[in-house]
């Protein structure tokens, strides 16, 4: 059904209308960690944006020219995990000897990509929306993206609210979850109401 | 196709992929290596690790690194302190010798003795009082008392006090000197417990005006740089300020201040 989707609509899927963290509720584990301030967000997006876009191109790779050969489709799950994991460790190399106070900022957050179930989302989805290659990239590229662009949203606000007097026992994680909700309301509400 | 050769080729499949995968891996491993000095990790477990930035690097382990390679002083850590400086002088074979601890002190006595010209509600923070009209207060120079530096502290040793002043816990402080740069009117400055008289006051109104809002501001009289036996008042800009170097502590002008700003510890 989605396999003549244009590309455009499937950028506007990944970014928006299927924006993994706050539409499907994905990886929302570094949303709430590492939002504190906007330089680890933005860090930690580019290395997601990274990882996404390689994952679901070698996936792709992988399962199109090795796995449906084979009539090994059941492996997906499987290796799908194991080349995100080596694509992870690669960044985290890149990170560590070329941003180490990045590397110090985003912590546990980064090797944890590797369990951060948007990616595995993003490559799975590419799997069972049948989408071609060029799709693939597409829609890892833009799911990146989209993550990319509610991590700043969150993390400006975080940010911009900490001047705001908030009652002590809702500092912190809660507040955040408040947040959380505001903005995950407008995207579902804003595209689900306005379809593209 | 039989159960055992769909083992096998899953099998095969995956171990395959694990193979170079692993074999790409260790190739990046080595081209991204990062040599590591041991000593930077060993001087990093002796810092505070509070990551506050008073020594003027990002954070601990940026420090750390700077010291080893000799970038930057060994008593660069101001929070750590002399012990601080001891250990990693003990690391990477240096000596050093012993200064005396330096505290914030409040160059205001204002607080509830100081007029409000309005009834601020809003933020509650220094800077945002003073973005709206120079602040509540009726003096320019003083303390807003809302808490910039208590925030600003990563040690939690300053507190607003009952004049609505902040007051410094000495066993806290740690002398990282955040609270200084953070308070938007420079009321606060390092001041060593030897140095006993200081002037509480931050005001360079005239006298008239401190006068007309405050209980306890300097007026610049200059009765203390008159009777000054030492000669270590000087009033400048209807200010007196205290050379701390000639200073005796000899406690005349505390008697004779008329507004009683000038403090003995």
């Amino acid at each position: 059904m989605v396999a003549d989707a244009s590309l455009f609509q499937i950028f506007m899927d990944g970014v928006f209308i299927k924006n993994f963290l706050i539409i499907q509720f994905l990886g929302l584990c570094s949303f709430v960690g590492v939002t504190k301030d906007t330089k680890s967000a933005a860090g930690m997006s580019g290395a997601v944006i990274f990882v996404m876009t390689l994952a679901a191109t070698v996936s792709f790779l992988i399962y199109n020219f090795v796995l449906v050969p084979l009539k090994l489709e059941f492996l997906d799950l499987i290796s799908f995990i194991v080349v995100i994991a080596a694509l992870v460790q690669l960044v985290e190399f890149v990170v560590r000897k070329n941003v180490p106070s990045l590397y110090r900022s985003l912590g546990i957050y980064l090797p944890l990509i590797t369990t951060n179930c948007a990616v595995l989302g993003v490559v799975l989805l590419n799997v069972l929306n049948e989408y071609s290659f060029i799709q693939s990239v597409v829609f890892g590229a833009s799911a990146g993206l989209g993550y990319a662009l509610v991590m700043l949203m969150m993390s400006g606000i975080r940010e911009r609210t900490t001047l705001v007097n908030v009652p002590s026992s809702m500092r912190g994680l809660p507040h955040a979850f408040l947040i959380a909700t505001m903005l995950s309301m407008a995207f579902v509400n804003y595209f689900g109401v306005i379809p593209l | 196709m039989s159960l055992t050769t769909l083992i096998i080729q899953a099998m095969a499949t995956l171990g395959g992929l694990g193979l170079v995968i692993g074999i790409m891996l260790i190739a990046a491993s080595r081209m991204f290596k990062v040599e590591t000095n041991p000593l930077v990790e060993e001087v990093v477990e002796i810092l505070p690790g509070a990551n506050c930035g008073a020594c003027g690097y990002a954070g601990c382990a940026d420090f750390a690194e700077k010291v080893v390679a000799e970038d930057a002083p060994l008593d660069g850590c101001p929070v750590g302190g002399f012990d601080t400086a001891k250990a990693i002088g003990a690391i990477i074979g240096q000596e050093v010798s012993e200064s005396e601890k330096e505290y914030p002190y409040v160059r205001c006595g204002g607080g509830i003795r100081c007029v409000d010209r309005f009834d601020y509600v809003g933020i509650e923070d220094c800077t945002a009082v003073i973005m709206l009209s120079d602040g509540e207060k009726g003096c320019n120079y003083g303390c807003m008392g809302r808490g910039t530096c208590v925030r600003a502290c990563p040690f939690g040793a300053i507190s607003i006090d009952e004049n609505r002043l902040p007051s410094v816990n000495k066993n806290l402080c740690t002398s990282c000197g955040l609270c200084l740069a953070a308070c938007p009117n420079d009321i606060l400055m390092f001041a060593k417990d030897s140095e006993r008289v200081h002037v509480q006051c931050n005001s360079h109104d005239k006298g008239k005006a401190v006068k007309a809002v405050c209980e306890v501001g300097c007026i610049g009289c200059k009765i203390c740089e008159k009777n000054c036996p030492e000669d270590a008042i000087k009033v400048t800009n209807f200010l007196a300020e205290i050379d701390q170097d000639k200073c005796t502590a000899c406690g005349i002008c505390v008697e004779k201040c008329p507004q009683n700003c000038i403090e003995m510890r």
